[in-house]
């Protein structure tokens, strides 16, 4: 069902309720989303629901605009984004991520301790292994091989977290199908991947 | 109708402008059929106000370039370049200080707003401003003959949350309700968007005299989508006279033994004198400097343009390199964007034009004037929020902020709630609770910034959560929405969700006036146009009548006049003597009757012009609308003038 935004009399804007994102376009709580129709629906409704729409409205109009389109804003931008659209229906699941999601990340900073980094499995060895080179670059320094070494290894980090888009996609596929499982397949991948992004973010900052 | 009357503005570091958007030409403006987007001239006919305020030696106002000329006389009675200090705290302009002439007023308070010391008065930065807009205002009320009280007014897209509010609180001082706050490349991307209906990317590169700005835009059918903004709000044409001016100072006092801070009125002449060379250098290879010091002699010196490239390209280099961060944010490669767009006066520096061109492998658009380009779109804006026409109809605005939004977080650390970039209106919804029991009142920190630490960015409120009903430490849970309103200002509200209990909230801007002071400036504004009401009547009752009597000579030279019947011709000669006769005299009131009458005989007059127009622009190939409405809305400009 999609949240009523407009009277159905005189077609002008409603006061904002509560509502999530999903259902403020209409939409069913599905990964799998044509983004080229979100688009046209958000540029739809802007057109609506804009606040310059109702520049010359009372006061009470004026402020439901700013409200909506206030709502429909963050919305459109968390739905729009594969990443974004995936934590935020884990979220509507209750669904926490773990420690290396962006909340987790500043939850710690909030918190001031020093945040809690598991190793996913699969990337312990790399894992040591980079934390070796980058250790020997912050102890003698950033020679021509060890840059060599760095680079090729963030190329191989990065193709990984190519192929983590692939494995999102086919997580989707099966929360879209029904299988409500798919969630714990949807946190261990967004999980990797901020961990991942984090080894790539260290290697960026080393060879600075 | 003459109320609703929304006029765009550009109020710029270095010169503002005034324009509107009717639905038809004018006497005056018989060349703009059709589009009907214009700037307003000022009393001069000139179509820029420079940025200058002054107080002359009976403390009354002097704005534009009647201040430009006393900053030369009396430098310590004028002010320029005051959008570099809106918004802004004692310790972020220390920088400035150095550079520019500004005076601080002595007894400045820690915390409270600057106040720049001109002759014997102390004034905020947006009252100075406020001094610009009222004259911009006047201009407009000339030129439409009523009053005008609503206002688009520009910003650059990188200005923060405070000297946005301080903008809104200069429109207010001077009489402005400010409809919108508009970003100033978003309105160059509308004024270049109303002649060519397109889908695309386009880059607005916006390099003024104080700011500079770069967003990318996407076009969708009338929708112009800001994806992202970069930019530096102290950064502009204002840094390279600077460093152009260091030089000559170095070489006035290695050469000559004169040391110029000892003489402010010659470092307003080698100002002076450096500006020319540098716009002389934008056509030709070299300029020649020649400025008169205090004791006869004069400084000469020859600047190539290739050293003055040389010494500018850091300068520039700063520019491209917020423009690959917009790219980056925008998540497009530079061969990507469709068309960039050139906006302010730095713009006519060929070496901005050449790496510009070189970072977007394409050349960019120059078609119209940058000094001008921000105040059309400003009243292409302004057109839509009155309620649009048959032009705008389909257009609309979706900008972005331009500033991650943060609360200060245990450790100093910056929790980022809104990220930069986000379309707006945006909100976010945090919440808070208590640390130690009983606990009734929560102290947030709000910043702007894209830095890690609070204290790297810039501190815009610090709120008190007050009224918390004593609990257990962690169990109040409040909440408190965060929200970026269309003119990327911020509102907070909060609520206590245990108890329901609205939380009150004691918002104390960081730098900003509060209500309170804005009013009683609105108040002290009246006051001091109350005196010289009546001289300056008759000023601008001359001034009208001039420019009414040189539009009436251009009609008789058209063709249309020759369409007129012969009494109506008679008529109009008849009236145009009287009309010279009470020029003669003091008499506002009697100038105004005769321009009224005048005014009423040549109206078919300019409606002949105007269909001549029309008529020329239907037969050419580049009319983008043919709807004319009902005729001229915007008011025949030789009219009465000066309402109050």
């Amino acid at each position: 069902m999609r949240a009523e935004h407009f009277c159905a009399e005189c077609g002008h804007v409603q006061p904002a309720e509560p509502t999530d994102f999903f259902s403020f376009f209409g939409l069913g709580r599905k990964l799998e989303l044509d983004e080229a129709a979100l688009e046209h629906d958000f540029y739809a409704l802007s057109r609506k629901l804009h606040p310059d729409v109702y520049s010359k409205a009372s006061a009470r109009e004026q402020a439901w605009s700013l409200e909506k389109t206030s709502q429909l804003n963050d919305a459109y931008r968390t739905l729009k984004d594969p990443l974004l659209r995936t934590e935020y229906l884990l979220q509507l699941q209750g669904i926490q991520l773990d420690e290396q999601s962006k909340t987790a990340t500043e939850q710690a900073r909030a918190s001031g301790v020093e945040k809690k980094q598991t190793v996913p499995a699969e990337l312990l060895e790399e894992a040591f292994e980079l934390n070796m080179l980058l250790e020997e670059t912050k102890l003698g320094g950033l020679d021509a091989e060890l840059r060599g070494q760095l680079s090729a290894t963030r190329e191989a980090l990065k193709a990984r977290l190519n192929t983590m888009q692939d494995e999102l996609h086919a997580a989707w596929k099966q929360w879209d199908s029904g299988n409500s499982a798919a969630t714990t397949q949807m946190v261990d991948v967004l999980n990797r991947r901020s961990y991942l992004r984090n080894l790539v973010r260290d290697i960026n900052e080393a060879l600075k | 109708m003459a109320d609703d009357r929304v006029v765009g503005i550009d109020l710029g570091t270095t010169n503002s402008l005034v324009a509107y958007m009717g639905t038809g030409p004018t006497l005056a403006h018989p060349h703009e059929p059709g589009k009907g987007v214009f700037i307003i001239p000022g009393e001069d006919g000139s179509n820029l106000v420079p940025s200058v305020v002054a107080l002359d030696h009976d403390n009354h106002v002097l704005v534009g370039n009647a201040a430009r000329e006393a900053l030369l006389t009396s430098p310590e009675r004028a002010v320029y370049s005051v959008k570099r200090l809106m918004g802004r705290g004692v310790e972020d302009v220390q920088a400035e200080l150095k550079l520019f002439p500004f005076r601080l007023a002595e007894d400045l308070a820690p915390g409270e707003v600057l106040r720049i010391q001109l002759g014997e008065r102390s004034y905020t930065p947006p009252e100075i401003s406020a001094q610009i807009l009222r004259q911009l205002k006047r201009n407009a009320e000339r030129f439409f003959g009523a009053a005008v009280k609503q206002a688009v007014i520009t910003v650059p897209a990188y200005f923060n949350d405070a000297q946005r509010q301080a903008t809104k609180d200069a429109g207010r001082i001077a009489g402005l309700e400010v409809l919108r706050l508009v970003n100033e490349p978003t309105a160059a991307s509308l004024a270049y968007g109303l002649d060519r209906k397109q889908n695309g990317t386009i880059v607005v590169y916006d390099f003024g005299g104080g700011t500079f700005d770069v967003s990318i835009l996407k076009l969708k059918d009338g929708i112009f989508e800001v994806i992202a903004t970069n930019g530096d709000t102290h950064l502009g044409g204002d840094d390279i006279d600077n460093l152009m001016i260091a030089v000559a100072v170095a070489d006035v006092a290695g050469d000559l033994g004169v040391d110029a801070r000892e003489h402010p009125d010659l470092v307003q002449r080698l100002r002076r004198a450096v500006i020319e060379a540098k716009t002389t250098l934008s056509s030709q290879e070299t300029a020649d400097l020649e400025v008169e010091l205090p004791d006869g002699r004069l400084y000469q010196r020859r600047i190539e343009r290739e050293a003055f490239e040389h010494m500018i390209e850091p300068i520039v280099e700063r520019t491209l390199a917020s423009c690959r961060q917009a790219l980056k944010d925008a998540e497009l490669a530079a061969s990507q964007v469709d068309e960039v767009v050139l906006v302010g006066g730095s713009t006519r520096i060929p070496l901005v034009r050449r790496l510009v061109e070189d970072l977007f492998e394409r050349k960019p658009h120059t078609e119209l004037n940058p000094d001008e380009v921000v105040a059309l779109g400003a009243a292409v804006q302004a057109k839509i929020l009155a309620g649009g026409s048959a032009e705008t109809k389909d257009m609309l605005l979706l900008d972005v902020t331009p500033l991650s939004l943060g609360i200060e977080a245990l450790g100093g650390v910056t929790a980022k709630i809104i990220h930069r970039n986000s379309t707006i209106p945006a909100s976010a919804t945090e919440h808070f609770t208590t640390g130690v029991e009983g606990q009734v009142s929560v102290a947030i920190h709000v910043v702007q910034g894209e830095r890690e630490m609070a204290k790297d960015c810039r501190s815009l409120a610090r709120f008190d959560l007050k009224g918390i009903p004593p609990m257990p430490a962690g169990l109040p849970r409040i909440e408190v929405r965060f929200l970026i309103d269309a003119n990327g200002i911020l509102h907070v509200s909060a609520r206590e969700q245990r108890s329901g209990k609205e939380s009150e909230i004691q918002v104390q801007p960081s730098y900003g006036l509060t209500d309170e002071q804005v009013e009683s400036m609105i108040l002290d504004s009246f006051d001091n146009a109350e005196q010289d009401l009546a001289q300056r009547q008759l000023i601008e009752a001359r001034n009208d009548a001039e420019t009414m009597l040189t539009a009436l000579v251009k009609g008789r030279r058209n063709e249309a006049w020759t369409m007129l019947s012969f009494s109506e011709q008679r008529k109009v000669d008849e009236l145009e003597s009287k009309l010279r006769l009470a020029l003669g005299g003091t008499d506002y009131h009697s100038i105004r009757r005769w321009m009224e009458e005048l005014n009423q005989a040549s109206m078919r007059l300019a409606e002949l012009m105007m269909d001549a127009a029309v008529g020329s622009a239907l037969r050419g190939k580049n009319m983008d609308s043919t709807d004319m409405g009902e005729g001229p809305e915007a008011p025949h400009p030789i009219g009465k003038a000066e309402f109050n």
